[in-house]
């Protein structure tokens, strides 16, 4: 038993849900209780879908259990291939059904349909929403597709993206222009907007691009070994990432790795000066591995922020963030405990976190500035205009998404200058967020306080202190704090708060 | 004092024909009470035994999440706990140790039920009374299911407070208890309400805290807020109180006919009444014939969710001017739902249980001019041209008694305004 608050996955069934809903002509039934349609309001309300997700539950109550409940998943199957004429169903159990051991994949091939049925084994109990997808999307492929002659042209699969994916549909738009300009169609993109029957043309592809290594990477291998299409490890996230995707697309296919530069405006901005203020901001980043891997390498070298620590909360990713994390210098927390999140940047004091809708509650609750990098999605992950993570629009829009929880430049150094001022202090936040802007409320004397290690803040440092603005207050208690114990100290004064400043200063 | 609305002319529907259907059936289960229970009883944690689902519902149902961490959680079971490989109760135990001293200011915890503990078998009542023995008196220990299997959408307030009456101590002593969950500031108007009418010994089920004292008897009497609470109705029942039948106060007319059920039981002359009641009353009236001016004539097609439909339907048909076609119900209930089943007038098929593509197939061939729906439902139908209440709200915002008829009306009608505003078609 583990006790949990909020979780980063839903169960693997809805994985499935997502494969399902991002293709079209495929139908999924699922033996679940009532209650489990629950899950068709995450497309509906929070991707905003047009239509319900293709999806029949049995929706069986404590009275049927007593009977055949069988009979109820057979009817399910039935009724739903007549009335929605799937060219293929995949059937399943969610995590109640798997208890009553009904078998749903031997129940439907018994049916004799005249359509591929795809039994799915999903273990509720062990495993999470991205195994989900990713089994559910492998077992689909090795089912449909068949080695095939290649199109004369090159092309390729675009694999990986789901419905309630984060900006999944704008990273299809984006790179289905950069392969263009570099010659190479799109055989199919998948799960998302196909049908079975383009899954059994994949074969024609001369490669894949593995978009999201999460939902897609079994089915990635299954195509490699089985026709014999290589696929691309490299995700085009950030402005050298998209460079060393082409340069591996060109290797591939041996296209040249010419694509206009032009509208890529991210390493200028990051380098005007204006952005001089980003230099060395702590970030800390957690997400799926994916995102995480591919932000932590823009903070680094794109935004020149320092990575003070990293994490993901998928355990499939665990080798690739720890091995990350090594490179950065730093420990990689692996965990789907969002109490263990909060708990690690609260130590940390980051001035910035990247990371999911959770990180942004706990980025509140702090007082850090959080931007949104990966999935778990919210209703605002779905912007009506066009935001990829990939390629290079993706790079320009994460330089503006990443840019616009913190204090912007000049406002920084108005806030140092006037850190006094009854209406410009430093806890009405940014400007630009204008419903934090509150009136300043007298501060309370400043007291002597004491740290968890012991040590003894005096009240005149506690006071020099809060005269530091609220966006570097954190990075100075702790650089403080970390100083004080190095020099073994027991309290600290006005003096220790500046010398600590002084031995940091860079 | 004895007032009952003028009753239909061409008849109401008690006696109607129901469509019963069983099928697949698009509604939430009880776990998702929790959302509201929570924050309704501020010092009660909500743990469900459950598996990933539970706990991805709750985050769900909850649509964003709420900011301060929330006093619920789940208990997520793992291979071990079903393999027999750990003894599931000694594992409860521990992660009830570990939350009540993360958590001192929890003084009741409820231990939910959930579709995978209920079919383990899992027994709760018993790990409720172990762990009540355990980190009593201090805190109060209590199971109920949630579970999608027993228990549909609002039944889980039912359940929950139905497994409280049972250890409510005994009294003697005249009283009233108003059962169901309102929001602090609507219960407060209608304590006032009711002291105005001169009843003064009046409590509510819940109460806002462990520590507020309630008891039942013989000499309780009972009035029930929200038309889902069959078991809590039986549960006191059980213990002799006795139930006050009157139509829900939704509106104008369904607040003042639940007001009088009360004050005929408890005497109150006609004179008092009027006293108390005419000024909210006219200020409702007009706050509805304001707010629903849109729906006038307009035909409404409810989808079963909450079992507050049939009162709603008849609130929407007697106040507000619409043409019910259909008022589907998760389940219906006599004795709670008759009262209002005499005041809707007849015309509308009224049907229980659902078959959630055959209603849907009814609900296009009809038309609607609104259809209220869960949330799985509405973008969907709102794409194919149909406006939508997406009936979730109606459980979550403030809508009983006078002061909030108008709001009422506004919830349905502002669905029907804002199509006729957008200038532009709604995506395809």
């Amino acid at each position: 038993m583990k006790l949990s608050v909020w979780t980063y996955e839903g169960p693997p069934h809805v994985g499935a849900m997502r494969v399902a809903t991002g293709m079209k002509g495929l139908h999924y039934v699922l033996h679940a209780p009532q209650g489990d349609t629950y899950a068709d309001l995450l497309f509906t309300m929070i991707e905003r879908r047009n239509h319900r997700p293709p999806v029949s539950y049995t929706t069986f109550q404590a009275r049927d259990l007593g009977a055949d409940t069988s009979h109820l998943f057979k009817d399910a199957c039935r009724d739903a291939i007549e009335r929605f004429k799937p060219e293929a169903i995949i059937v399943g159990a969610s995590c109640t059904a798997e208890l009553i051991q009904d078998d749903p994949g031997g129940l439907a091939e018994t049916m004799g349909f005249d359509i591929p049925v795809i039994a799915l084994e999903l273990p509720s109990y062990q495993r999470k929403e991205n195994f989900g997808c990713d089994e559910t999307f492998f077992q689909i492929v090795r089912h449909l597709a068949k080695p095939m002659e290649r199109t004369k042209r090159i092309t390729c699969n675009l694999i990986g993206p789901t419905a309630l994916g984060f900006r999944h549909r704008d990273d299809i738009e984006e790179l289905t222009g950069l392969l263009s300009e570099m010659g190479i169609d799109v055989n199919v993109c998948a799960p998302m907007n196909s049908t079975p029957t383009d899954i059994a043309r994949m074969g024609a592809a001369h490669f894949n691009v593995l978009m999201y290594p999460e939902t897609a990477e079994a089915a990635a291998r299954w195509c490699e070994t089985n026709l014999d299409q290589p696929y691309t490890k490299v995700v085009p996230i950030g402005v050298g990432a998209t460079r060393d995707f082409i340069a591996e697309v060109a290797a591939i296919t041996g296209r040249p790795a010419l694509i206009d530069e032009t509208r890529l405006r991210q390493p200028w901005y990051a380098a005007s000066v204006d952005s001089t203020y980003l230099t060395g901001k702590r970030v800390f980043i957690f997400g799926d591995g994916t995102h995480v891997k591919a932000a932590a390498r823009i903070a680094r070298d794109e935004m020149g922020f320092e990575v003070v620590g990293i994490g993901c909360f998928n355990r499939e990713m665990a080798r690739d963030i720890r091995a990350t994390a090594k490179e950065y210098g730093v420990e990689a927390l692996i965990t789907d405990d969002y109490l263990e999140v909060e708990e690690a940047i609260e130590k940390l004091q980051p001035e910035m976190i990247l990371g999911t809708q959770m990180e942004r509650h706990i980025g509140k609750r702090l007082g850090i500035p959080c931007a949104v990098i990966s999935a778990p999605v919210h209703v605002q992950d779905f912007p009506a205009r066009y935001s990829p993570q990939m390629g290079f629009e993706g790079a320009n829009v994460m330089f503006d998404t990443w840019v616009h929880p913190l204090v912007m430049g000049l406002e920084e150094h108005l806030l140092h200058m006037f850190r006094d001022d009854f209406e410009f202090h430093d806890d009405a936040g940014p400007s630009h967020h204008g419903a934090q802007a509150t009136a300043r409320v007298e501060q309370v004397e400043a007291v002597q306080t004491v740290t968890s290690d012991n040590v003894i803040w005096l009240a005149d440092a506690e006071k020099e202190l809060r005269k530091i603005p609220f966006f570097v207050r954190g990075k100075a208690r702790r650089n403080t704090e970390s100083f004080a114990a190095e020099k073994g100290l027991n309290e600290i004064s006005k003096d220790t708060l500046y010398e600590a400043k002084a031995h940091f200063a860079r | 004092m004895n007032y009952i609305p003028t009753p239909p002319t061409g008849g109401g529907c008690r006696t109607a024909p129901v469509l019963k259907e069983r099928g697949q059936r698009e509604v939430f289960c009880g776990l998702t009470g929790i959302i509201w229970l929570h924050r309704k009883m501020q010092d009660a944690f909500f743990l469900v035994v459950g598996s990933r689902t539970c706990a991805h519902l709750l985050q769900s149902a909850a649509g964003v999440m709420i900011f301060a961490e929330p006093r619920f959680a789940t208990a997520i079971l793992e291979e071990g706990d079903l393999a027999g490989l750990k003894d599931a109760q000694d594992e409860l135990d521990m992660q009830v140790e570990r939350l009540l001293a993360r958590r001192p200011d929890i003084k009741q915890l409820f231990l939910v039920g959930s579709c995978p503990s209920e079919v383990i078998k899992l027994d709760l009542a018993k790990a409720a009374e172990r762990q009540s023995q355990k980190h009593g008196p201090n805190v109060r220990v209590l199971n109920y299911s949630g579970s999608g299997i027993e228990t549909t959408f609002t039944e889980g307030e039912d359940a929950c407070l139905a497994c409280m009456v049972p250890v409510l101590p005994q009294t003697d002593k005249r009283q009233l208890i108003v059962v169901g969950a309102l929001p602090d500031v609507v219960e407060d108007q209608m304590l006032e309400l009711l002291n105005g009418l001169g009843i003064d010994n009046v409590r509510c089920l819940p109460t806002r805290t462990a520590a507020d004292e309630l008891s039942v008897g013989p000499n309780t009497v009972f009035a029930l807020t929200q038309p889902f609470l069959g078991e809590t109705h039986a549960a006191l029942l059980r213990r002799h109180a006795r139930h006050l039948p009157a139509p829900f106060p939704y509106g104008e007319e369904g607040t003042t006919a639940w007001l009088a059920a009360i004050a005929k039981e408890f005497d109150v002359d006609a004179e008092t009444f009027a006293r108390v009641t005419d000024a909210p009353r006219a200020r409702a009236r007009a706050a509805v014939s304001q707010a629903s001016e849109a729906l006038q004539g307009k035909s409404v097609f409810f989808m079963p969710d909450s079992q507050m439909e049939i009162p709603l339907a008849r609130f929407l048909a007697r106040e507000c001017g619409m043409l019910p076609i259909e008022v589907g119900m998760p389940y219906i209930h006599d004795a709670i739902h008759g009262p209002d089943l005499d005041l809707l007038p007849a015309g509308p098929q009224i049907s229980e249980g659902q078959d959630v593509d055959k209603q849907l197939d009814r609900a296009r061939a009809a038309r609607p001019d609104l259809t209220v729906c869960g949330l799985g439902l509405a973008n969907p139908l709102e794409a194919e041209g149909l406006t939508t209440k997406w009936a979730i709200e109606l459980v979550f915002t403030p809508v009983h008694f006078y002061e909030q008829a108008g709001d009422l009306a506004g919830l349905f009608s502002r669905p029907v305004r804002r199509r006729n505003i957008l200038g532009l078609e709604a995506a395809e």
